[in-house]
């Protein structure tokens, strides 16, 4: 089961030889930085590299080949190491996520020493739930749905590796960093640019690892999911870039100027920005919705012709959208227009694709009635939709001079993350961890339907509360009495907000108890592993690709 | 690809059906990939209704408003709108609704306004307003200062507590970047030798309760050393920024470890000028407001609050 085990002593080589390289890779980002975050991060993949080296060394020549019977089976081993990384990274993000959200109820808790502040700790969370969480279970899922959609094994047996572990890499090179004060000041975008270089050569390694294995699938039509992933994964490479064009102050620092300025800048940024939430947040979980959905409840997709729609609809009109995240500001006003139209174009795509999910569901309600499994996607399709609707109101620029820079983004953006992404996320985490262990079920089959009412409660309170928080932060910052004068000081809006604080930090804790319990079935399911093999769950063609 | 439909994918080769799926009675596309199917189902017209609207209206939306990109200019619009001038005209609205109260303070005739109760029901209240957002966050909500930043509901003011005074101080700061700031100093006396700085801070801990000794060697120092600011008795009052020393209000605070890390580092307190950020009839009000709350309160810091 371990990565050794499956490897052939030619793929043992070579993974020795790239780990190798990273141990060189570490030793001269250290040497060359000699103190501060990039020599910590050096030293981090330093360990890494010499701890995969001794893995994979000891390995090297007296260990067993795996079996020839391996090319009748899908390679499923990087998508269970996958998995647990989501569920660490869930565990972690969340958990920050929660504990900023009791400081912001109570901020004289925050500890004293700068690692902790909350500035610091903020990407931490964002980070932690998007690349580390979301990112993990996009890879992880995106190899088990690219196999079985393909009826074909991955392509090769090294790269997969490289991609996650050089995925984590740079997840805990973002998170370390901050922590240390690192960070580019661009949201979603904090990495200096050595991780963001890192993340390229992973980016790409993973995109030809897809293409490669696309290229074996028996069934010549593209299945929607794959559509999906390859969107997401080959989007993010162009906005990564792009956004991430910076010059290092030195070679041996951790410290960058953005190639952009001014508003241009700002533009370029939330032109990635959107667009994270369009293909890292949206596309890639669209693809986990579009395999585990139709899979859970036994049901063709409702409509062939609206996935080819909301999917070309997604892809063209959310490329624009971004300009709406800078409404009445320094960005010219033809710039928000087109912002603003094309969000509300973006609508009818998104709901198409809610649309289509949930009606995929016909003929399987007493599914979603009986299997909390299915109702984390159908529930996620639900947050889909309600999520892109609030999204393109908000994009309307009358709306956003309510809500912007208030709570209410927040909330619209828990709203897409809990009851959405990580819906999906439960929901295909639940699907493959009992077959991927070789068991029928959950060792705690109970522990899911409470992880589903945990969730489903948590993202309630705490969306309601931050709407609540929002709209009352947007109406107190705009009145202005009959004498033309603020009716409130600034410091009463922050008073005001004091509840729903108290009621998002709740709804997150809860949010995060059902997660932890999730962590734990899962850890559970893993040590109890059986050896129950789906027959029918293999490759149409056996022989060896090689 | 053949047009017959036995030869279709997924079809029936003798019949030429396809699956028929038997919740929804639509017929699958014949793809399959691993077991999932896709339904042919038709474009759903309310669909294609809905697109149609959200084009119709970014249409609508571009011919009224600026934008698409033109070269070096761009579409501007029916409505002819411009976001910068709506900004200023919105400003302006504003601005002209408070000059019917706030016109009034841009001659500080503190006691003319003051007597006036129509002016000030209208003024008093934007005044708390401005004091929340530009002034609490040093001297407290209620206006109770803190360790280095003054009460001020109280009746000790370094520079004097008249509204006239205020406003100079918000005016100019105290050891401020402006050109005529009050300026004050507190010097570190840390060439003392350490047991002189010791005697000397017992004995000015002890000044606000009388029971300094007059006798003593620390005395002298005092005299010698810093009677030229804070006055021969220690009280102060000289407009030098030097406190009274007796009256318990030392805003740093006058046990004798405190006195003793002044005396070591000195102190010299910011008070930033205001002049960039308000304007000289926000100036006004707002000293008149702290003047006001000052009198509300009777000068009594334990009860004295803001509002």
């Amino acid at each position: 089961m371990t990565m050794t085990a499956t490897l052939t002593s030619t793929e043992r080589r070579i993974g020795f030889a790239i780990s190798a390289a990273l141990a060189v890779l570490g030793l001269t980002m250290a040497a060359v930085a000699k103190s501060g975050p990039m020599a910590v991060h050096g030293a981090m993949a330093l360990v890494l590299g010499v701890a995969l080296v001794f893995h994979l060394g000891g390995a090297l020549y007296d260990h067993p080949e795996p079996s020839n019977r391996r090319h009748a089976e899908y390679y499923d081993a990087p998508t269970r190491f996958g998995i647990v990384m989501t569920l660490i990274w869930a565990v972690v993000g969340m958990g920050v996520g929660v504990w900023l959200a009791a400081l912001m109820y109570w901020p004289e808790a925050t500890p004293l020493w700068p690692g902790t502040s909350y500035g610091r700790l903020r990407p931490v969370h964002t980070s932690g739930v998007i690349f580390g969480f979301g990112g993990n279970a996009l890879i992880a899922t995106s190899f088990y749905v690219l196999q079985r959609t393909s009826r074909a094994r991955l392509a090769d047996a090294v790269s997969p590796w490289f991609v996650l572990i050089g995925f984590n890499l740079f997840c805990a090179w973002a998170a370390t960093g901050y922590l240390m004060g690192q960070t580019q000041s661009k949201e979603y975008a904090e990495p200096e640019w050595y991780a963001d270089l890192w993340l390229v050569v992973v980016w790409v390694t993973y995109f030809v690892l897809y293409i490669r294995t696309l290229a074996r699938r028996a069934e010549p039509h593209i299945y929607v999911a794959n559509w999906y992933y390859m969107a997401f994964i080959l989007v993010v490479a162009m906005l990564h870039i792009v956004n991430n064009l910076a010059l290092p102050v030195t070679w041996g620092s951790g410290e960058s100027f953005t190639i952009w300025s001014g508003v241009q800048d700002a533009m370029i940024q939330w032109w990635y920005g959107h667009n994270a939430v369009a293909f890292f947040l949206t596309a890639g979980f669209l693809g986990m919705l579009y395999y585990f959905l139709p899979v859970r409840a036994q049901r063709p997709i409702w409509s062939y012709r609206l996935s080819i729609l909301s999917f070309w609809g997604i892809v063209f009109f959310y490329m624009w959208a971004g300009s709406h995240h800078l409404h009445y500001t320094a960005l010219p006003y033809w710039v928000q227009t087109l912002g603003m139209t094309f969000s509300i174009m973006l609508l009818v795509p998104s709901w198409a694709s809610a649309g289509n999910a949930i009606a995929t569901l016909n003929g399987a309600w007493h599914k979603v009635r009986d299997d909390a499994v299915l109702r984390f996607m159908f529930v996620a399709a639900v947050f889909y939709g309600l999520s892109t609707f609030e999204g393109s109101f908000l994009a309307i620029r009358p709306v956003n001079a309510l809500s912007h820079y208030t709570d209410w983004t927040v909330g619209h953006v828990h709203s897409g993350t809990l009851g959405w992404v990580a819906m999906i996320v439960f929901g295909a985490i639940y699907s493959m961890v009992p077959k991927l262990w070789g068991r029928d079920d959950m060792a705690w089959p109970k522990a899911v339907e409470w992880h589903f009412w945990l969730a489903i409660t948590g993202t309630l309170i705490y969306v309601v509360s931050l709407w609540n928080a929002g709209i009352t932060q947007g109406l107190m910052w705009r009145a202005y009495d009959e004498g033309g004068a603020l009716s409130y000081s600034f410091i009463e809006s922050v008073e005001a907000m004091l509840p729903y604080y108290a009621a998002r930090t709740l709804g997150g804790a809860l949010f995060l108890a059902g997660a932890v319990l999730c962590a734990l079935n899962c850890g559970a399911t893993m040590r109890a592993a059986g050896d129950q093999v789906d027959e029918a769950d293999r490759p149409l063609y056996t022989q060896p690709a090689e | 690809m053949s047009t017959d439909p036995k030869e279709l994918p997924g079809a029936d080769p003798h019949t030429g059906n396809r699956d028929i799926d038997p919740v929804t009675g639509y017929d699958t596309t014949g793809h399959d990939w691993g077991g999932i199917k896709e339904l042919n189902t038709p474009f759903p017209r309310i669909a294609l209704i809905a697109l149609v609207l959200t084009v119709i209206y970014s249409v609508i939306t571009w011919f009224l408003l600026p934008a698409w990109p033109m070269g070096r200019d761009y579409t501007r619009g029916l409505l002819g709108l411009d976001q910068q001038e709506m900004a200023k005209d919105h400003l302006r609205e504003l601005a002209a609704l408070r000059e019917t109260w706030l016109g009034r303070f841009e001659t500080p005739d503190f006691d003319a306004l003051s007597d006036d109760p129509a002016l000030m029901a209208a003024a008093m209240p934007a005044a708390e307003r401005l004091y929340q957002d530009n002034c609490s966050a040093c001297h407290g909500r209620a206006g109770g200062g803190g360790p280095g930043y003054p009460v001020l509901t109280d009746t000790h003011w370094l520079w004097g507590g008249a509204p006239e005074d205020i406003a100079t101080t918000l005016q100019v700061g105290i050891n401020a970047d402006h050109p005529d700031t009050r300026w004050a100093q507190m010097p570190a006396f840390d060439w003392m030798e350490p047991d002189e700085i010791s005697a000397l801070s017992t004995y000015v801990a002890a000044m606000p309760s009388g029971r300094a000794d007059p006798d003593s060697e620390a005395a002298t120092l005092f005299v010698e050393n810093c009677a030229a600011c804070h006055g021969e008795d220690g009280a102060g009052g000289m407009m030098n920024g030097a406190p009274s020393l007796v009256d318990g209000a030392v805003i740093y605070g006058q046990e004798s470890e405190t006195v003793m890390t002044t005396l070591r580092n000195g102190r010299q307190g910011v008070m930033p000028a205001w002049t960039e950020r308000l304007s000289d009839a926000e100036i006004n009000v707002l000293s008149l407001y702290v003047a006001r709350q000052m009198e509300d309160s009777g000068g009594d810091t334990a009860t004295g609050a803001m509002q």
